[in-house]
């Protein structure tokens, strides 16, 4: 049966955080019936878990020599020039619209004295232009569009499936193109799959935290959706780019975050200039202690990007050994301030410390270390260069875009454009952090709520626009020149369904009954086994021996896997075989992950290789693609040059004292 | 390589007995099973049943299917993995063992809570939670989402109020404390019970924006029909059991107030 049955044009979202959620938003506004699909109920998806804030220019900073431009530049270099540069122009000008947008929809942002809007200061930048709301800000923006959402819902324009798994998307071939035009999903409760038609998909999926075991991500955030449109075709993008968060406390089940906002309020990191020193922390007087990243990086201090921070208290605990108690940890304390500024405005996250560590960080400074945060690469994705002319604004509109902001032709997008972030599979479209578009090699701070916002609000566009064109663009002989997804004939969707079921079938028949079942096969000891694995060899410092090796060890466990028994052969809700099956697509994701790293000989921004220890822009200011290939179940690479054509690559030194001009100083732009 | 996030070298684990409420769903037998769970200092009731699923053997080494449960963020902020532990409903996340059970031979039980439908095991469905919210027509107007310059200016005072409201996870707890809270089903009958504090309280988040007042008519309509604040016997259950001490017991207060006075209105315009 289908679902979408009646109805003309369709959109499916799979994923319901920021960018799902601003994708149905701006999809609702348009008029198109959109489908979304959730492994949990959107209001808890792991949107919720971000905490400092959004970045924006905004006319304080403004006043003080801040502007887009700026922003722009500022992720450009936080991402060690990996990002094409477009994207993230048209993003940092859309930023200041979108808080605006936030604060129309009743998000509530911290305010100053006289009722606008309060700001922070966040890693990577010398100005304030971090917007908040407590450090709870992902858990509000995503409260602010789920509202928004429900309000379509409402009125019957989306309809939600909580609790259904995308399994695959469904290609259908027209002449020369294969395109995407539907999704075999399952119920997680009654285990029913169906397959569902659309005009074009939009992947919403988030990250894949969990190939590394424990990061800070939540326990949905497996990369399993993303790494089943990888093995359908869709190429993905810097899959070596992971970033390791440098605050968080280590826990049995999860590392919890300590939000770069506890240093955007005057937090500051230290350990104890003698090693071994067994003094509390308040016993220790100033002057024995040691703020190394205020000491190394003057102007930024405590603020330098995550990718520094967390080599630099790595290099601290491991390799110095100067570790809070011996152990891998570092201060960050915040006990120099006002306990009750501290409440209004890091009370999220100073709850979690108390009720996870059991000490009140506004007396006792906190203990933390670095953890897998966040993955900058993703599903790849296209665009079109902006078209606009300045001071003709609406000269070149074209029906349905937006007005331009201010830019200039040939920079930044072309809003509406239906090839923006769309993957290199036809209608199928990734936003948010499952697409791999504006944070280059590094994301800085706040820069990852504004970038799922505005793929769901600008490219949700660009959707809307390719799903009109489906519907009104005629060839000469009058028929549509590509079918609109409810005209495609019936078969198309019982194939794949076919298909998906039959895997289904026999991974519910990999029951074992045996009481003493083994761990060489058992779902949850494999995962874990890869998390170990991929946490030592592919987060803060790589070596192609080290990379190699986690290679042999995870083809190992796709070995392995490919026997894998579950425990429970239950027909309904059956949790072990749905996360049975997300490992096998884990996997196949960290296998990309280790290739890619391996493949790519220099160290930039989170990607560091001790063996190659400095950046190559000869070789490698280039997108590392990774296609999957069927036939070998293993990853092929394929680079594309970056365009950089705004910026020049310049050395990322974020003014380090000690820091030697890289030999590339003036590295031209390869575009 | 990120060196073991694992600090303090491990000391030996101890043994934590699980007693757990299991069902096959909504309206099927219930029953008990008990796990003896090695534990480490730190952990909590989610990677208690993550051992669990690695090793689904009950106590008495009998192997049973692996105990089926929601959770999500993991820190407390999503809500999902909401259940009754020692007969105290809360979030099972941020409960550490170490804290619930520190003695040797301490149990810990665990159940379904009791006012939603049974998926399995220890996942409930809550879908009624986010209904409700329709219900009180839980959003802020928006004209459409162009460029329209920022919102209305607030106070700090107004934005930390909004903000305290704003921080409910739609958990249920305050739901499964509450006795005028009830296990209902039938989708009618929906429509006219209890929406329980949480929902009065986001009507109260919105009624407070500028621009969310604009529905603030329609919202207590639907708090004054069947099912709305006049059904809170005002037992402060609620209050009690919030994970982010939200002030419900005020809000109840604050919309009971509104309520009546919008009826008075009514009755005066012969509406
Ligand atoms: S005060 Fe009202 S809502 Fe709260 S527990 Fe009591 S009856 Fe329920
Ligand atoms: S008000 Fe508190 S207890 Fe009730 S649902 Fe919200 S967060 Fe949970
Ligand atoms: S898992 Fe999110 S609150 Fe416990």
């Amino acid at each position: 049966m289908i679902a979408s049955e009646g109805t003309d044009k369709r959109v499916i979202v799979v994923g319901g955080g920021l960018a799902g959620l601003a994708a149905c938003v701006r999809l609702g506004e348009q008029g198109v019936p959109t489908d979304l699909f959730s492994m949990v109920p959107v209001k808890r998806s792991h949107s919720v878990c971000a905490q400092g804030g959004i970045n924006a220019c905004n006319e304080v900073a403004r006043q003080q020599g801040y502007s887009e431009y700026e922003h722009f530049d500022e992720t450009i270099y936080g991402g060690d020039y990996l990002a094409d540069q477009h994207p993230v122009l048209e993003m940092a000008n859309w930023a200041p619209k979108i808080i605006d947008l936030l604060d129309r929809m009743g998000v509530p942002f911290n305010r100053t004295g006289e009722g606008f809007r309060d700001l922070r200061l966040f890693g990577g930048s010398l100005f304030r232009r971090t917007h908040f709301a407590g450090a709870t800000t992902g858990q509000q923006l995503l409260y602010a569009l789920d509202e928004q959402t429900r309000r379509y819902e409402a009125e019957g324009l989306v309809t939600k499936y909580e609790f259904w798994e995308f399994l695959w998307p469904i290609t259908f071939t027209e002449g020369k193109t294969t395109r995407c035009v539907g999704i075999i999903a399952q119920d997680t409760r009654t285990m029913q799959l169906r397959a569902f038609r659309a005009d074009a998909v939009v992947m919403a999926t988030g990250g894949p935290g969990l190939i590394f075991g424990k990061s800070t991500n939540s326990v949905v955030c497996n990369g399993a959706a993303a790494s089943r449109c990888y093995q359908a075709g869709a190429a993905y993008g810097n899959a070596e780019m992971i970033q390791v968060h440098p605050t968080a406390i280590p826990g049995a089940d999860k590392c919890r975050l300590m939000s770069e906002s506890a240093r955007g309020e005057g937090g500051r990191v230290w350990v104890p200039r003698t090693i071994g020193d067994t003094r509390t922390a308040k016993d220790i007087p100033e002057a024995e202690r040691y703020y190394f990243l205020e000491e190394k990086y003057p102007a930024y201090g405590n603020l330098v990007p995550r990718d520094i921070a967390t080599r630099e208290i790595f290099d601290i605990c491991v390799n110095q050994g100067m570790g809070v108690d011996g152990q891998n940890q570092v201060y960050l304390d915040l006990t120099h301030m006002d306990p009750d500024y501290l409440t209004e405005k890091l009370g999220g996250i100073l709850h979690i410390y108390e009720r996870f560590v059991g000490t009140n960080p506004r007396f006792e400074p906190m203990k933390i270390f670095p953890a897998v945060h966040y993955s900058m690469g993703g599903i790849w994705t296209g665009y079109e260069k902006g078209n606009y002319a300045p001071g003709e604004p609406y000269g070149k509109h074209v029906s349905g875009d937006l007005p331009p902001v201010d830019s200039e032709p040939g920079r930044g997008l072309r809003p509406g454009a239906p090839c923006n972030m769309m993957t290199s599979i036809r209608g199928l479209y990734a936003f948010g952090e499952a697409n791999f578009a504006f944070h280059g090699a590094t994301r800085l701070g706040a820069n990852a709520l504004l970038s799922c916002i505005f793929d769901g609000l600008f490219n949700g566009l660009s959707v809307a626009n390719f799903v009109n064109n489906l519907h009104t663009k005629m060839s000469t002989d009058g028929s549509h020149a590509e079918t609109p997804a409810s005209a495609i004939h019936q078969s198309v969707y019982d194939e794949a369904l076919e298909i998906e079921q039959a895997k289904y079938d026999a991974l519910l028949a990999r029951v074992s009954e045996d009481a003493e079942q083994s761990d060489e096969h058992n779902p949850y000891v494999i995962a874990r086994e890869l998390g170990e694995e991929m946490t030592a060899a592919c987060t803060v410092v790589k070596t192609g021996e080290g990379l190699e090796k986690a290679i042999v060890k995870v083809r190992a466990l796709k070995a392995r896997y490919a026997n894998v028994q579950l425990a429970d052969g239950a027909m309904w809700t059956n949790q072990s075989l749905v996360y049975a099956r997300a490992v096998g697509d884990m996997l196949k994701l960290a296998e990309l992950t280790l290739v890619a790293s391996k493949a790519r000989e220099e160290s930039r921004g989170s990607h560091y290789r001790l063996d190659f220890p400095d950046r190559d822009d000869d070789r490698f200011l280039k997108t590392c693609q990774g296609i999957y290939d069927a036939a070998t179940d293993e990853p092929r690479l394929e680079w594309r040059d970056v365009d950089t054509s705004l910026v020049k690559p310049r050395p990322r030194t974020y003014g380090k004292v000690d820091a030697q001009p890289e030999k590339k100083e003036e590295a031209s732009a390869s575009s | 390589m990120i060196a073991t996030t694992d600090n303090a070298k491990k000391p030996k684990p101890r043994t934590v007995r699980f007693r757990i409420k299991r069902s096959d769903g909504h309206g099927k037998p219930s029953r008990w099973e008990t796990f003896d769970v090695p534990v480490q200092p730190g952990e909590n009731v989610i990677s208690c049943l993550q051992s669990i699923a690695t090793h689904p053997i009950t106590s008495e080494g009998k192997r049973t299917t692996p105990v089926v449960w929601d959770a999500g963020c993991l820190e407390e902020v999503c809500g999902a993995c909401t259940m009754v532990i020692n007969g105290k409903v809360r979030q099972s996340c941020s409960c550490l063992i170490d804290e619930y059970a520190p003695e040797e031979g301490d149990e810990i039980s665990l159940e379904p809570m009791s006012k939603f439908p049974v998926v399995r095991d220890l996942w409930v469905d809550r879908d009624r939670l986010f209904n409700d919210l329709k219900r009180i027509k839980g959003w802020v107007p928006l004209d459409g989402t162009y460029n329209l310059g920022p919102g209305p200016k607030e106070s700090r005072d107004k934005q930390q109020t909004r903000y305290k409201l704003s921080e409910c996870m739609s958990c249920g707890c305050c739901l499964e404390a509450c006795p005028q809270y009830t296990l209902e089903t039938d989708e009618e009958a929906l429509e006219k019970t209890f929406v329980g504090a949480a929902i009065i309280s986001q009507a109260r988040y919105f009624n407070l924006h500028e621009t969310g007042k604009q529905l603030e008519k329609e919202r207590l309509d639907a708090l004054s029909s069947p099912g709305g604040v006049q059904e809170c016997g005002n037992a402060q259950n609620c209050v009690q059991v919030c994970p982010k001490e939200i002030p419900l017991t005020e809000s109840i207060a604050a919309m009971g107030r509104a309520v009546t006075f919008h009826k008075v209105k009514q009755f005066f315009a012969g509406e």
